[in-house]
Protein backbone atom coordinates (compact mmCIF):
# COMPACT_ATOMS: atom_id res chain seq x y z
CA UNK A 1 0.00 0.00 0.00
CA UNK A 2 1.18 3.44 -1.09
CA UNK A 3 0.78 6.95 0.47
CA UNK A 4 -0.51 8.11 -2.41
CA UNK A 5 -3.51 6.38 -2.23
CA UNK A 6 -4.90 8.62 0.09
CA UNK A 7 -4.43 11.30 -2.71
CA UNK A 8 -7.78 9.55 -3.71
CA UNK A 9 -10.69 12.16 -2.61
CA UNK A 10 -12.48 8.99 -1.58
CA UNK A 11 -9.52 7.11 0.26
CA UNK A 12 -8.75 10.54 2.16
CA UNK A 13 -12.61 10.90 3.30
CA UNK A 14 -12.87 7.27 4.49
CA UNK A 15 -9.77 7.43 6.16
CA UNK A 16 -10.06 10.75 7.13
CA UNK A 17 -13.60 10.20 8.99
CA UNK A 18 -12.47 7.52 10.84
CA UNK A 19 -9.52 8.99 12.10
CA UNK A 20 -11.37 12.76 12.93
CA UNK A 21 -13.60 12.01 16.40
CA UNK A 22 -10.07 10.23 18.07
CA UNK A 23 -7.93 13.32 17.03
CA UNK A 24 -10.85 16.01 18.17
CA UNK A 25 -11.19 14.39 21.58
CA UNK A 26 -7.17 14.31 21.88
CA UNK A 27 -7.07 18.21 20.52
CA UNK A 28 -9.48 18.86 22.97
CA UNK A 29 -8.08 17.18 25.90
CA UNK A 30 -4.37 18.41 25.01
CA UNK A 31 -5.69 22.01 24.96
CA UNK A 32 -7.79 21.91 27.94
CA UNK A 33 -5.15 20.31 29.97
CA UNK A 34 -2.51 22.08 29.14
CA UNK A 35 -4.02 25.64 29.34
CA UNK A 36 -5.59 25.07 32.68
CA UNK A 37 -2.38 23.23 33.85
CA UNK A 38 -0.09 26.20 32.94
CA UNK A 39 -2.78 29.31 34.06
CA UNK A 40 -3.57 27.93 36.80
CA UNK A 41 -1.01 25.40 38.60
CA UNK A 42 2.47 26.93 37.76
CA UNK A 43 3.93 30.02 39.29
CA UNK A 44 4.92 33.33 38.24
CA UNK A 45 8.72 34.05 37.19
CA UNK A 46 10.96 35.54 39.15
CA UNK A 47 11.93 37.72 36.21
CA UNK A 48 8.38 38.01 34.20
CA UNK A 49 5.95 37.55 37.14
CA UNK A 50 2.53 36.29 36.23
CA UNK A 51 3.10 37.21 32.59
CA UNK A 52 4.88 34.02 31.98
CA UNK A 53 1.23 32.63 31.42
CA UNK A 54 1.40 33.95 28.23
CA UNK A 55 3.84 31.33 26.68
CA UNK A 56 1.56 28.32 26.96
CA UNK A 57 -0.13 30.36 23.47
CA UNK A 58 2.40 32.26 22.47
CA UNK A 59 5.00 29.49 22.13
CA UNK A 60 2.61 27.23 20.48
CA UNK A 61 0.62 29.39 18.08
CA UNK A 62 4.02 30.99 16.59
CA UNK A 63 5.37 27.38 16.33
CA UNK A 64 1.83 26.21 14.40
CA UNK A 65 2.18 29.45 12.29
CA UNK A 66 5.48 28.18 10.84
CA UNK A 67 4.73 24.63 11.04
CA UNK A 68 1.14 25.20 8.57
CA UNK A 69 3.06 27.24 6.33
CA UNK A 70 5.26 24.04 5.77
CA UNK A 71 2.62 21.77 5.71
CA UNK A 72 0.71 24.16 2.55
CA UNK A 73 4.63 24.54 0.95
CA UNK A 74 4.87 20.42 0.84
CA UNK A 75 1.29 19.77 -0.07
CA UNK A 76 1.50 22.70 -2.52
CA UNK A 77 5.03 21.21 -4.18
CA UNK A 78 3.30 17.37 -4.10
CA UNK A 79 0.22 19.47 -6.09
CA UNK A 80 3.17 20.94 -8.61
CA UNK A 81 4.91 18.07 -9.33
CA UNK A 82 2.32 15.09 -8.99
CA UNK A 83 -1.30 17.11 -9.89
CA UNK A 84 -2.83 15.18 -6.79
CA UNK A 85 -6.13 17.72 -5.56
CA UNK A 86 -6.56 16.43 -2.42
CA UNK A 87 -2.63 17.84 -1.59
CA UNK A 88 -4.02 20.98 -3.18
CA UNK A 89 -7.16 21.72 -1.17
CA UNK A 90 -5.26 20.35 1.86
CA UNK A 91 -3.17 23.49 1.39
CA UNK A 92 -6.23 25.64 0.81
CA UNK A 93 -7.60 24.24 3.79
CA UNK A 94 -4.48 24.92 6.02
CA UNK A 95 -4.12 28.95 5.59
CA UNK A 96 -7.11 30.00 7.62
CA UNK A 97 -5.71 27.99 10.32
CA UNK A 98 -2.23 28.88 9.66
CA UNK A 99 -3.15 33.15 9.70
CA UNK A 100 -5.19 32.41 12.59
CA UNK A 101 -2.08 30.71 14.86
CA UNK A 102 0.29 33.86 13.17
CA UNK A 103 -2.66 36.21 15.04
CA UNK A 104 -2.60 34.70 18.15
CA UNK A 105 1.10 34.79 18.03
CA UNK A 106 1.10 38.39 17.16
CA UNK A 107 -1.45 39.62 19.20
CA UNK A 108 -0.20 37.88 22.26
CA UNK A 109 2.91 38.89 21.47
CA UNK A 110 1.85 42.75 22.07
CA UNK A 111 0.17 41.68 24.77
CA UNK A 112 3.43 40.11 26.23
CA UNK A 113 6.31 42.80 24.67
CA UNK A 114 4.19 46.17 26.00
CA UNK A 115 4.70 44.90 30.29
CA UNK A 116 8.30 43.28 29.82
CA UNK A 117 9.82 45.94 26.56
CA UNK A 118 7.45 48.82 27.43
CA UNK A 119 6.45 48.35 24.08
CA UNK A 120 3.75 46.44 21.81
CA UNK A 121 5.47 46.45 18.73
CA UNK A 122 8.85 47.11 17.46
CA UNK A 123 10.18 47.14 13.86
CA UNK A 124 12.50 43.78 15.30
CA UNK A 125 13.49 40.68 12.62
CA UNK A 126 11.36 38.26 14.47
CA UNK A 127 8.57 40.29 14.80
CA UNK A 128 8.63 41.87 11.28
CA UNK A 129 8.98 38.91 9.39
CA UNK A 130 5.71 37.45 11.65
CA UNK A 131 4.14 40.20 10.10
CA UNK A 132 4.65 39.47 6.72
CA UNK A 133 4.05 36.19 6.63
CA UNK A 134 0.56 36.92 8.68
CA UNK A 135 0.47 39.26 4.99
CA UNK A 136 1.72 35.95 2.98
CA UNK A 137 -1.23 33.94 4.43
CA UNK A 138 -3.63 36.90 3.56
CA UNK A 139 -2.58 37.32 0.46
CA UNK A 140 -2.80 33.59 -0.10
CA UNK A 141 -6.58 33.19 0.86
CA UNK A 142 -7.70 36.15 -1.44
CA UNK A 143 -5.83 34.75 -4.39
CA UNK A 144 -7.46 31.43 -3.49
CA UNK A 145 -11.00 32.95 -4.08
CA UNK A 146 -10.26 35.43 -6.69
CA UNK A 147 -9.43 33.11 -9.16
CA UNK A 148 -12.80 30.90 -10.60
CA UNK A 149 -10.65 27.91 -12.43
CA UNK A 150 -9.85 25.49 -9.13
CA UNK A 151 -6.48 24.36 -11.09
CA UNK A 152 -4.92 27.40 -11.67
CA UNK A 153 -5.58 28.71 -8.34
CA UNK A 154 -4.20 25.82 -7.54
CA UNK A 155 -1.10 26.70 -9.30
CA UNK A 156 -0.68 29.82 -8.59
CA UNK A 157 -0.76 29.54 -4.80
CA UNK A 158 1.88 27.49 -4.70
CA UNK A 159 4.30 29.83 -6.71
CA UNK A 160 2.73 32.71 -3.82
CA UNK A 161 3.48 29.44 -1.26
CA UNK A 162 6.83 28.77 -2.18
CA UNK A 163 7.44 32.41 -2.07
CA UNK A 164 6.33 33.27 1.21
CA UNK A 165 8.31 29.75 2.61
CA UNK A 166 11.63 32.29 2.75
CA UNK A 167 9.52 34.47 5.37
CA UNK A 168 8.29 31.42 7.36
CA UNK A 169 12.09 30.22 7.22
CA UNK A 170 13.00 33.55 8.38
CA UNK A 171 10.72 34.14 11.32
CA UNK A 172 12.20 31.18 12.58
CA UNK A 173 15.50 32.33 12.10
CA UNK A 174 15.68 35.44 12.24
CA UNK A 175 16.92 35.81 15.90
CA UNK A 176 20.28 33.98 15.28
CA UNK A 177 20.50 35.89 11.72
CA UNK A 178 20.61 39.43 13.59
CA UNK A 179 20.89 39.61 16.96
CA UNK A 180 20.03 44.18 17.39
CA UNK A 181 16.57 42.81 17.99
CA UNK A 182 14.12 42.64 20.98
CA UNK A 183 12.97 39.47 20.87
CA UNK A 184 15.59 36.90 22.53
CA UNK A 185 15.90 33.65 21.07
CA UNK A 186 14.46 30.10 21.35
CA UNK A 187 12.80 29.50 24.14
CA UNK A 188 13.03 25.82 23.86
CA UNK A 189 16.11 23.95 23.35
CA UNK A 190 17.21 20.59 23.56
CA UNK A 191 20.17 21.94 25.61
CA UNK A 192 19.57 21.63 29.60
CA UNK A 193 21.22 24.99 30.25
CA UNK A 194 18.93 26.69 27.55
CA UNK A 195 15.88 25.78 27.81
CA UNK A 196 12.87 27.04 30.00
CA UNK A 197 12.44 25.54 33.80
CA UNK A 198 10.46 21.81 33.79
CA UNK A 199 7.87 23.56 35.47
CA UNK A 200 7.07 25.63 32.75
CA UNK A 201 8.18 23.06 30.16
CA UNK A 202 5.90 19.95 30.63
CA UNK A 203 2.67 22.10 30.56
CA UNK A 204 4.05 24.09 27.63
CA UNK A 205 4.62 20.62 25.83
CA UNK A 206 1.01 19.74 26.97
CA UNK A 207 -0.67 22.75 25.06
CA UNK A 208 1.80 22.39 22.32
CA UNK A 209 0.42 19.03 21.30
CA UNK A 210 -2.65 20.26 21.63
CA UNK A 211 -1.79 22.99 19.21
CA UNK A 212 -0.63 20.48 16.61
CA UNK A 213 -3.90 18.17 17.51
CA UNK A 214 -6.15 21.04 16.72
CA UNK A 215 -4.37 22.03 13.90
CA UNK A 216 -4.67 18.41 12.24
CA UNK A 217 -8.17 19.00 13.63
CA UNK A 218 -9.27 21.94 11.68
CA UNK A 219 -6.79 20.65 8.25
CA UNK A 220 -8.99 17.34 8.59
CA UNK A 221 -12.85 19.37 8.47
CA UNK A 222 -11.80 22.16 6.40
CA UNK A 223 -10.06 18.99 3.79
CA UNK A 224 -13.40 17.52 3.71
CA UNK A 225 -15.19 20.56 3.45
CA UNK A 226 -13.34 21.16 0.20
CA UNK A 227 -13.28 18.01 -0.95
CA UNK A 228 -17.40 17.94 -0.99
CA UNK A 229 -17.30 21.58 -2.35
CA UNK A 230 -15.17 20.92 -5.42
CA UNK A 231 -17.94 17.83 -5.91
CA UNK A 232 -20.95 20.15 -5.53
CA UNK A 233 -19.17 22.51 -7.97
CA UNK A 234 -18.78 19.72 -10.60
CA UNK A 235 -22.81 18.26 -9.82
CA UNK A 236 -23.89 21.46 -10.22
CA UNK A 237 -21.81 22.06 -13.68
CA UNK A 238 -23.01 18.84 -15.10
CA UNK A 239 -27.02 19.86 -14.05
CA UNK A 240 -26.33 23.37 -16.08
CA UNK A 241 -25.19 21.71 -18.69
CA UNK A 242 -27.96 18.84 -18.99
CA UNK B 1 -8.28 29.20 43.18
CA UNK B 2 -7.89 31.86 40.36
CA UNK B 3 -3.96 32.99 40.48
CA UNK B 4 -3.40 36.28 41.59
CA UNK B 5 -2.09 38.00 38.47
CA UNK B 6 -1.46 41.41 40.47
CA UNK B 7 -0.63 44.54 37.87
CA UNK B 8 -0.24 41.53 34.95
CA UNK B 9 -4.02 40.70 34.85
CA UNK B 10 -4.65 42.50 31.54
CA UNK B 11 -1.98 41.55 29.53
CA UNK B 12 -2.71 37.73 31.08
CA UNK B 13 -6.07 37.81 30.79
CA UNK B 14 -6.24 39.92 27.27
CA UNK B 15 -3.77 37.21 26.11
CA UNK B 16 -6.25 34.25 26.87
CA UNK B 17 -9.66 35.99 25.95
CA UNK B 18 -8.14 36.92 22.04
CA UNK B 19 -7.00 33.63 21.57
CA UNK B 20 -9.28 31.56 22.99
CA UNK B 21 -12.22 33.61 21.14
CA UNK B 22 -10.34 33.15 18.07
CA UNK B 23 -9.69 29.90 18.15
CA UNK B 24 -13.55 29.29 19.17
CA UNK B 25 -14.69 31.29 15.88
CA UNK B 26 -12.59 29.66 13.60
CA UNK B 27 -13.53 26.41 14.96
CA UNK B 28 -17.03 27.34 14.62
CA UNK B 29 -16.36 29.12 11.26
CA UNK B 30 -14.77 25.53 9.94
CA UNK B 31 -18.02 23.47 11.11
CA UNK B 32 -20.74 25.86 9.83
CA UNK B 33 -18.93 25.87 6.70
CA UNK B 34 -18.77 21.80 6.81
CA UNK B 35 -22.09 21.68 7.40
CA UNK B 36 -23.47 24.38 5.02
CA UNK B 37 -21.66 22.45 2.25
CA UNK B 38 -22.73 18.94 3.56
CA UNK B 39 -26.27 19.46 3.55
CA UNK B 40 -26.02 21.34 -0.13
CA UNK B 41 -24.33 18.48 -1.92
CA UNK B 42 -26.75 15.86 -0.37
CA UNK B 43 -29.45 18.18 -1.87
CA UNK B 44 -28.10 18.01 -5.14
CA UNK B 45 -27.15 14.51 -5.14
CA UNK B 46 -30.84 13.30 -4.29
CA UNK B 47 -32.19 16.07 -6.25
CA UNK B 48 -29.47 13.78 -9.54
CA UNK B 49 -30.11 10.64 -8.05
CA UNK B 50 -34.15 11.45 -8.69
CA UNK B 51 -34.03 12.41 -11.92
CA UNK B 52 -31.40 9.77 -12.99
CA UNK B 53 -33.06 6.72 -11.32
Amino acid sequence: MSIWEYANPKKFMQTSGMLLPGVTVLAFAAMLGGLIWGFFFTPDDYKQGATVKIIYLHVPAAMMAINAWVMMLVTSLIWVVRRHHVSALAAKAAAPIGATFTLIALVTGALWGQPMWGTWWEWDPRLTSFLILFLFYLGYMALWEAIENPDTAADLTAVLCIVGSVFALLSRYAVNFWNQGLHQGASLSLDKEENVSDVYWFPLLVCITGFVLLFVTLVLIRTRTEIRARRLQALLARERLA
Amino acid sequence: MIPDLGKYAIPVLGSYAASIALILGLVALSLWRSGRVKRALAEVEARQGKSNG
